[in-house]
């Protein structure tokens, strides 16, 4: 006799697991958890929105009330991926509105959204709740009016840093008068002034608000009546925090600040003049998160307002806070676990401030539960790496940004192989890593060998041959997602570890020497991989097999060859008559 | 290529895939160095400083690089924004505006008129503004207070550092 646990039992312990790792693996475990799991999930998120159709989503979870996408690769955030490339919503949109009428939300990354996408959300979904859009584009304000007008149960609207096609501030006096079930909106990358009058209505009538944040065009003496109508809020990101006021007025934000007892997030704050600081002073003890990454503030304003936020736990700021800024919130947000440091003057060539690898030991020092860092530097060192490393290895996620290609060590002139060496073996829980400055084949041996938890990696200016790509393909036991550019490996690398690439989610090289030839047999070998060659200098069929091809997207797929292909990119089904007789195996 | 000097470890060459019939000679893409004439940075330090009018020393714009999304890089680039102040007799709060949003008087005006809700009157180049109890005025490069509207449009928006919408009542006669 066999145990077998019944589907009704199996389906009342899933009610409890929301993570989508977990119940990967539990429908692995045999067919019938597979289906009990499928018609269960709720939730259902896709890393790339290529590796699978929309249709074998659908079909396999009826119940769907979320869908989470991401589209482009992560380097179409630096301008690496022509425009026209892909990513787009509607494929999937249709599929959903179609089969999934119960949808609740929809969660983009880095897709291509039209108006007709959102005109068919509002319209196909009646119980829509939340639309999150990051890094899209393709959509106008006339899309968010739909969305605005159409959704009775709207709780989350948000626009996370999109390119929005904006032809005026129209759409948000779309929201009804009735509509009153907001939780959250976020307007801040939109450029056009709203109908204030509307917008305070609005605020005025949602009581469950907690999340809100404004664009630039949002005045301050606007920021403060919105404030007195929506004390409870949670999350605030001000307009532009720079026009002229009168100490009475100052003084009257200052208060309807301080009325926010619960607020835990702050961010905007574009063009902030350092006498206004103070007025945030009263809200800062509660503080947990502090976004000053637009405040062209000096360092002793920020050392000022950071000093009181003793609860911080995530803080993005300029470079303008310099090693004694950041000394100081080592000594302070003992809290800490996410610090984001971005260059002022990105273009410059000198450091215009006093910010170098001194301020990240500081902070590794201070700041005992330190786990995400993200560092824009003009030039590091071997000895920061390997003392941030030691005082640190909780750290989870290091990017680290030397902004000048190639600069080794400025103290030893040395690469900085065994800085890098010391993160990946002393950090054991490292997921995400971003290396620069000089670095040899070694430090890749390095990483490949020690950074077991590593799932994504970025490259720029590295290395000197294809070993560096063979220690991290055949390294690397948890790669998922690997992204290079400007790196001097060809074609052998990869072909011999083509393996590795249908266990990952996917592989972009760009500026590198793989040849036209090798993404042509790899295509052939690998089936299953999408290996796209992104060219907009010239078609690669035409060219030479040894020719180095500009860009190579390369990424394991259920679906096939995708059918919105532009001119530019060229996958091995534009020409399945490809000849064998010039490619051989050994 | 580097990695045939490395043997001891890995056999590359048995285990990989070559371009080529069996028997012959792989062919070796040529590398010398990481800076081919294909990179975009090739045009670094000798020729770009040429080409640089500015004296700063801006960097040479590799694609992409550093990896900050562009809306980092446009916020920090205040020097292609004209900002100008704008006040007006009796209102609490300034406002700031940036004068290359517009490209003649009348849309100037008409934004004036919508941001402090009132009525500018009819301009006439003997009377200046009729019809409104407002006067609006600007302040020049040379520190003089003139009537907007006397001046071509491009000459007041390269020289006009302040706006000023004056009270009829407190405006000198000469304006």
């Amino acid at each position: 006799m066999y145990l077998r646990l019944p589907s009704k039992v199996l389906e009342r312990i899933l009610f409890f697991i929301d993570s989508n790792d977990d119940r990967n693996s539990v429908s692995l475990v045999c067919k019938s958890w597979f289906e009990t799991e499928r018609l269960t999930r709720k939730r259902v998120f896709v890393g790339n929105c290529y590796a699978v159709t929309p249709a074998a989503v659908v079909r396999r979870f009826p119940k769907m009330r979320s869908l989470t996408l991401k589209g482009k690769p992560h380097f179409a955030d630096y301008n690496l991926v022509p425009d026209g490339w892909g990513g787009y919503a509607w494929p999937w949109i249709e599929a959903l509105a179609a089969k999934n009428p119960l949808l609740e939300e929809i969660r983009l990354k880095r897709m291509v959204v039209t108006d007709e996408c959102l005109e068919m959300i509002a319209a196909s979904f009646k119980n829509f709740k939340s639309l999150v859009l990051t890094s899209c584009e393709g959509f106008s304000t006339d899309g968010i009016a739909a969305i605005a007008s159409t959704c009775r149960s709207l709780r989350e609207l948000e626009l996370r840093e999109c390119i929005v096609d904006d032809l005026g501030g129209d759409w948000l006096s779309y929201f009804p008068e009735t509509s009153t079930s907001l939780v959250s909106l976020d307007f801040s990358c939109l450029d056009s002034e709203v109908k204030f009058s509307d917008l305070e209505r609005l605020v005025s009538r949602c009581r469950n608000l907690k999340s809100l944040k404004l664009n630039r065009a949002v005045t301050l003496d606007g920021l403060e009546s919105l404030l007195r109508r929506a004390p409870q809020l949670t999350e605030l990101g001000t307009g532009s925090f720079s026009d002229e006021l009168s100490p009475e007025a100052l003084s009257k934000l200052s208060k309807a600040i301080s009325a926010c007892k619960q607020l835990k997030s702050l961010s905007g704050l574009w063009d902030v003049l350092p006498e206004y600081l103070p007025a945030l002073y009263s809200v800062c003890p509660g503080l947990t998160s502090l976004n000053l990454s637009y405040a062209t503030v000096r360092m002793t304003d920020l050392v000022d307002l950071l000093r009181r936020c003793k609860k911080l736990q995530k803080l993005w700021v300029m470079d303008l806070i310099e090693d004694k800024g950041l000394q100081a919130v080592a000594t302070c947000c003992k809290e800490l676990r996410e610090l984001r440091v971005f260059p002022s003057e990105p273009d410059l060539e000198e450091p215009n401030v006093a910010l170098t690898e001194q301020g990240l030991v500081f902070i590794s020092e201070g700041c005992q539960k330190l786990e995400s860092v993200l560092y824009f530097c003009v030039q590091f060192t071997n000895a920061a790496l390997i003392t941030i490393a030691r005082n640190r290895p909780s750290i989870k996620r290091f990017r680290l940004c030397v902004i000048e290609p190639f600069a080794p060590d400025y103290k030893t002139q040395e690469p900085l192989d065994q800085g890098f060496k010391a993160i990946a073996m002393g950090c054991k829980d490292l997921q995400r890593l971003s290396v620069s400055g000089l670095l040899t084949d070694k430090a890749f041996e390095y990483i490949g060998k020690h950074a077991k938890n590593l799932g994504m990696l970025s490259i720029a200016f590295a290395g000197d041959s294809d070993l560096m790509l063979h220690h991290l393909l055949s390294g690397c036991k948890k790669l998922r997602k690997l992204e290079i550019r400007d790196c001097p490996f060809g074609d052998t690398a990869l072909l011999e570890n083509a393996w590795k690439l249908e266990t990952m989610r996917s592989l972009w090289m760009s500026s590198c020497f793989v040849s036209f030839g090798a993404c042509k047999l790899l295509s052939q070998k690998m089936p299953r991989l999408n290996v796209e060659v992104i060219d907009e200098m010239y078609p690669p069929e035409t060219r030479p097999e040894s020719s180095p091809v500009e860009r190579i997207y390369i990424y394991r797929t259920l679906a096939g060859p995708r059918l919105d292909m532009p001119e530019f990119v060229w996958t091995i089904h534009k020409n399945p008559e490809i000849g064998v007789s010039h490619l051989a195996i050994k | 290529m580097a990695y045939e000097e490395v043997n001891n470890e890995l056999n590359l060459k048995d285990t990989e895939l070559r371009l080529g019939l069996p028997g012959t000679e792989e062919q070796q893409i040529e590398v010398s160095c990481v800076l081919s004439n294909k990179r975009k940075f090739q045009n670094n330090d000798e020729n770009s400083l040429k080409e640089e009018s500015s004296p700063s020393p801006a960097k040479t714009q590799i694609v992409g690089w550093p990896p900050v999304r562009s809306n980092r890089k446009n916020n920090n680039n205040n020097k292609n924004v004209t900002y100008v102040k704008v006040s007006m007799d009796g209102a609490p709060y300034l406002r700031k505006i940036d004068l290359k949003m517009y490209k003649d008087y009348p849309e100037l005006l008409k934004a004036l008129e919508s941001m402090f809700k009132f009525t500018i009157g009819e301009y006439s180049e003997r009377e200046g503004y009729k019809g409104s109890g407002f006067v609006p005025t600007y302040e020049d490069k040379d520190g003089d207070w003139m009537l907007v509207g006397d001046v071509p449009w491009d000459m007041f928006s390269s020289s006009c550092q302040k706006l000023r919408i004056m009270k009829r009542s407190e405006a000198p006669p000469a304006l």
